[in-house]
């Protein structure tokens, strides 16, 4: 249970990072909250020679909220989702509860939990669903990834050696918009990975039709994944029982599951159906509820 | 309320535990935090592979290692004639591996450095060469001819083990084939792990000058463990001190000897220097002795009117690569005999085959009295398959066929004297709890409603306290336990016992027992145990044996104090010891009252102004062999929901009522038993130790093999019925293990109950909601 040797950097500037990235290259490793870092060096699964803890750049501890999109510097923590409810984007305080355990929450990041790539990792599914992407920055340039181009392979982001996650973003529904999100999460006992994640948002107006949906799936493929064909099966429309059941059986199919000790593949597709429905309908009654108390 | 230990008279009162205080503000005193002068730090390398030839060692590397001062292999040990230990069941287990590898993360070398980094990183520089073999993972296979041999060391060429029955073989398939009503069930308990939070480790502290070992260990048998260790290593027993320090859990897990401890022995003698050893978690869950592995098929049959008529059971008990159980000598498959349970069964049949795999060794009595888990968790199982083949409610079924509170003592068909109980009473209990009538009638409508819940029985007989000297020995050391109380003469007491608590709260419930048979307070009595140089030689703590022996060896040990002290308290009242009458607190005068004496007046006068010729001081050892096991006993229900999309079960109610005769504290025993039904509820719905054709573990770890948190543990209601057993000094039972014993049979048969009306009868545990789901979607039960 001890890492293999390694040194430690502790930069206080993005400079300095770049300055020992430049240096070390892929030997070295961001630390952040160092959550499934840590755990692995110990393990000795991983033994990056270099760390560089970022938690000195102060300017990432920051959430900066603009009419079109919340921007999350890359040392916010899960915590700070489980406290706060943005209204906006209701997604998030519903999937940071189901993170882990409170120790972890209090230092895991969620920049880094993207960054590591955990196909099974609960914000991989919940900021696919809300269409977020990430800043990429190195020292020679900056870039802006949608999410959905961004994981390429268990634990495999494009991502280069030279790059850090400085930011996400996500983009924000009109003011007037009613956003009605779920996450929800088949664990086999508090603070466990997902067997199943899903990741449900969707953006209602008045008349109760569809104008944005987003569903995340984790633990369900090789990496988390983007039920993009049930998202447009419902956008335009309205939530009838029907669609809900059409929309899960089609994030259903699109989920990539194994078999393993936690479930069957069959086992796994079920509850992808079952959660995808559960959260839309949960929505929906969020929805009737909101316009009966405004009518 | 709960009181605090100044009260006096304290028996059967809820005193709050006298050793909380340390332990909540985190300064107890575990193996860990024991750091002496020099000490160095041993690590292990370990066999990545299940079954494996060694090549060849080269150990070069690691000596480059800044701060390592020793490398330990199993060649090494064979030239000290130490590469094998005897195991507590009479097998042999390597120490460090010769030849060959039976089991992933075997010991094959140990570092020992200035650091455990240093060991560690060192560790990692021993390269071994394997030459991987055919695992033998599955014990059915390895009763086959093609089965490659495991145990080389071994005349016999082949794994198995041992051979063990009981009962009436032809009588029984006699009774069985003239029964109107048969019923046959294959029940397995997979391979768990007790998993104390603190795993196992020890610090070897060998001095050459005086040639004493100080053995720092995590021992539930600190005894039992220097008299193994002082034959092992041949140092004298009286030159080896074994300490056992707070420990954080044990359940079996810290009974048995490993060979990091032997190895943490052996360097502290060479280097002379102390050498401590901890285990990491996957060491402890991966190697150190497992539990169940049991796979047993029973028939019972009955009267069309629901009387059993006779039970058969045959077994396949899968112990890894050594057989390092920890049962008593006569009794390889443990007190497995205990499987006709709480029922009249006129005869009966029970055969255990041990069988050798590539696994790790065991298999410990994972909170029960060796096996009684296996036994209790089967017949409880298969008496609910009768209820259904019969169409008879389960209760009405285990009423028709309970030991009625008449026909105690009860010889069962297979040897045991059960001592007392009242099932009747005890089920009627529970079932008033939970109000079984009201619960039945609205499961139907609730089934009416397409829900799926189900209530489970189980109304299990415990045996434990062993045991008594005619049947019970380990390794011939007769499973007696003693106790030594020292009255000092401002009447405070110190006890030592040769039980060994690691949380049961000995320190609390030993000092009121003695305080009660004393006249003193809880407080005033301070229980030492653990120390081999200061405690009285006893056996140890598991098989809830601490109460009916260690405490039975208190109460007679305070009694003969009293009786001195009823001799020096005539002295003092000036009266004869005839003419002198003890009234649970106070000595005073027959027939006049207001002359009398407390014991703390007594104490001081045994120090200063005692009668002439009397010896001096107050004290007394008293060695008990107990007469009989006790049989603690129980009726547990639990109600259950099955979510029909996801095949989560929900535990919506578990009532546990217990007999464990006379009650020492009600807050102790309510403490025992809802940690044993969290353990039972892992074990039902969580836990195994699986692994893949490899012989990969595939749960080395608590991210995979699941320990239960507050969060998913349903709530616990506890009742109690009071049975005192007639042969224990205070009427005592012993109840630690009741929970563990009692509650997985609750609980399956529940999720059973739940599926009983598609035909569902057996169900494999562990109970995890992907194998629910797979049995509602073959029902066709998954859409809502």
């Amino acid at each position: 249970m001890f890492p293999n040797p390694f040194q430690y950097y502790a930069p206080q500037s993005l400079d300095e990072i770049f300055q020992i990235l430049d240096k070390y290259g892929d030997e070295a490793k961001i630390l952040a909250g160092g959550q499934s870092l840590l755990p692995m060096m110990k393990l000795r699964l991983a033994a990056p020679s270099v760390l560089i803890d970022v938690n000195g750049i102060s300017q990432w501890a920051n959430v900066n909220a603009q009419d079109q999109s919340l921007q999350i510097g890359a040392l916010m923590r899960h915590r700070d989702w489980e406290h706060a409810l943005d209204s906006r984007v209701p997604l998030l305080h519903s999937t940071a509860v189901h993170i882990a355990d409170p120790l972890v929450r209090n230092r895991g990041t969620m920049a880094g939990s993207l960054a590591h790539a955990d196909p099974a990792a609960d914000w991989g599914a919940a900021l696919l669903a809300l269409k977020a992407s990430v800043a990429i920055q190195s020292a020679h340039r900056l870039r802006e990834v949608p999410l959905r181009e961004f994981f390429v392979d268990t634990f495999t982001t494009v991502l280069e050696p030279q790059e850090l996650l400085t930011e996400i973003r996500i983009p924000l529904p009109q003011n007037d918009a009613f956003v009605g999100a779920r996450y929800f999460k088949l664990e086999r006992k508090v603070g466990d990975f997902a067997v199943v994640g899903v990741a449900v948002t969707v953006v209602l107006n008045p008349e109760g039709v569809v104008t944005d949906a987003g569903i995340g799936l984790a633990a369900v493929g090789a990496t988390p994944l983007a039920a993009v064909n049930a998202e447009s099966l419902l956008r335009g429309q309205r939530l009838t029982l029907d669609l809900v059941q059409e929309a899960a059986s089609e994030a259903a199919k699109e989920s990539d599951p194994i078999t393993d000790r936690r479930g069957s593949e069959d086992y796994k597709r079920a509850m992808v159906n079952v959660f995808v429905k559960r959260g839309l309908t949960a929505v929906h009654k969020d929805w009737q509820l909101q316009m009966d108390i405004s009518a | 309320m709960n009181l605090d230990a100044t009260e006096t008279q304290p028996l059967g009162k809820a005193i709050k535990r006298k050793e909380d205080p340390r332990f909540i503000r985190g300064q107890g005193r575990y193996l860990d935090d024991i750091v002496l002068p020099k000490m160095l730090y041993m690590a292990m390398v370990r066999s990545p592979y299940a079954h494996a030839r060694i090549k060849s060692i080269r150990v070069e590397d690691a000596y480059l290692v800044e701060g390592v001062k020793a490398v330990l292999t199993g060649e090494d040990l064979a030239s000290m004639n130490l590469a094998w230990m005897p195991t507590l069941a009479g097998d042999q287990q390597m120490v460090l591996a010769t030849g060959k590898v039976l089991l992933q993360y075997q010991e094959v070398a140990a570092i020992v450095a200035e650091t455990r980094e240093s060991a560690e990183d060192a560790a990692s520089k021993v390269q071994v060469e394997y030459e991987p073999l055919t695992p033998v993972m599955d014990p059915f296979f390895a009763l086959s001819a093609e089965a490659p041999v495991l145990r080389e060391d071994r005349e016999q060429k082949n794994n198995h083990i041992f051979h063990w029955e009981v009962g009436d073989h032809e009588e029984t398939d006699a009774a069985l084939a003239a029964s109107a009503i048969v019923v046959k069930e294959q029940i397995r308990m997979p391979r768990v792990h007790p998993a104390p939070l603190e795993p196992c480790g020890c610090v070897a502290d060998y001095q050459k000058s005086t040639g004493k070992l100080i053995w720092y260990v995590t021992s539930q048998a600190p005894h039992a463990h220097r008299t193994v260790l002082s034959m092992v290593s041949g140092l004298p027993e009286h030159m080896i001190h074994v300490i056992s320090p707070d420990i954080g859990g044990g359940f079996g897990n810290k009974v048995p000897v490993y060979p990091g401890y032997v190895c943490a022995v052996v360097m502290s003698m060479q280097l002379g220097r102390p050498v401590k050893w901890v285990e990491t978690r996957t060491e402890n869950v991966a190697t150190t002795n497992f539990a169940r592995d049991y796979h047993m098929t029973a028939e019972i049959g009955a009267t069309e009117d629901g009387r059993v008529t006779a039970l058969k059971v045959s077994t396949i008990a899968d112990h890894g690569a050594f057989d390092a159980a920890a049962d008593p000598s006569k009794f390889p498959a443990g007190l497995f005999s205990i499987v006709t349970g709480s029922y009249r069964f006129p005869v009966a049949f029970a055969e255990v085959d041990g069988v050798y795999t590539n696994k790790a060794p065991g298999g410990v009595a994972y909170r029960c009295s060796f096996r009684v888990t296996e036994a209790s968790f089967l017949i409880e199982r298969v008496m609910n398959t009768l209820a259904y083949r019969l169409n008879l409610d389960p209760v009405e079924l285990r009423r028709r066929n309970f030991i009625g509170v008449d026909d105690f003592p009860y010889q069962s068909p297979l040897g045991w004297t059960y001592d007392s109980g009242d099932y009747e009473k005890t089920l009627n209990t529970a079932l008033d709890m939970i109000d079984y009538r009201g619960l039945r009638s609205e499961q139907q409508k609730r089934r009416e409603q397409g829900e799926l819940v189900g209530i489970g029985v189980s109304t299990f007989t415990e045996i434990v306290g062993a045991g008594p000297s005619h049947t019970f020995d380990i390794l011939g050391i007769k499973m007696f336990d003693s106790c030594e109380i020292r009255i000092h003469p401002t009447g405070k007491a110190i006890a030592r016992l040769g039980a060994r608590h690691q949380g049961q709260g000995h320190e609390t419930t030993f000092a009121q027992l003695i305080a009660q048979e004393l006249g003193l307070s809880a407080a005033d009595v301070l229980i030492e145990e653990g120390d081999t140089d200061t405690a009285p030689y006893g056996l140890g703590t598991y098989a809830s044996r601490s109460t009916p022996t260690a405490g039975g060896a208190a109460a007679l040990a305070a009694r003969r104090v009293r009786n001195k002290a009823q001799q020096i308290a005539a002295h003092l009242l000036e009266v004869s010891p005839e003419d002198v009458q003890w009234d649970g607190s106070r000595f005073s005068a027959k027939g006049l009252s207001s002359r009398n004496v407390s014991m703390a007046d007594v104490a001081l006068a045994a120090y200063t102004n005692l009668p002439k010729g009397m010896e001096p001081g107050l004290e007394a050892t008293y060695y008990y062999d107990p007469p009989n096991l006790t049989f603690p006993n129980g009726a547990y229900i639990a109600v259950v929901s099955i979510d029909r999309e996801t095949g989560q079960v929900h535990v919506e109610r578990f009532v546990a009522v217990d007999d464990c005769g006379t009650v020492i504290n009600p807050m102790v025993v309510d403490g025992q038993i809802h940690g044993g039904l969290t353990e039972g509820f892992g074990i039902a719905f969580m836990q195994e130790i699986a692994f893949d054709a490899d012989g990969n573990n595939l749960a080395p770890n608590f991210m995979d093999y699941l320990v239960p948190t507050a969060v998913e543990t349903p709530r616990w209601e506890t009742g109690r019925t009071v049975t005192p057993s007639p042969h224990h000094p205070i009427g005592a039972k012993g109840v630690g293990e009741s929970p563990n014993v009692g509650s997985p049979a609750a609980f399956v048969n529940a999720v059973v109950d739940a599926l009983s009306p598609y035909g569902v009868t057996n169900l494999e545990i562990p109970l995890f909601p992907w194998k629910i789901w797979e049995v509602l979607k073959q029902h066709g039960l998954t859409e809502s």
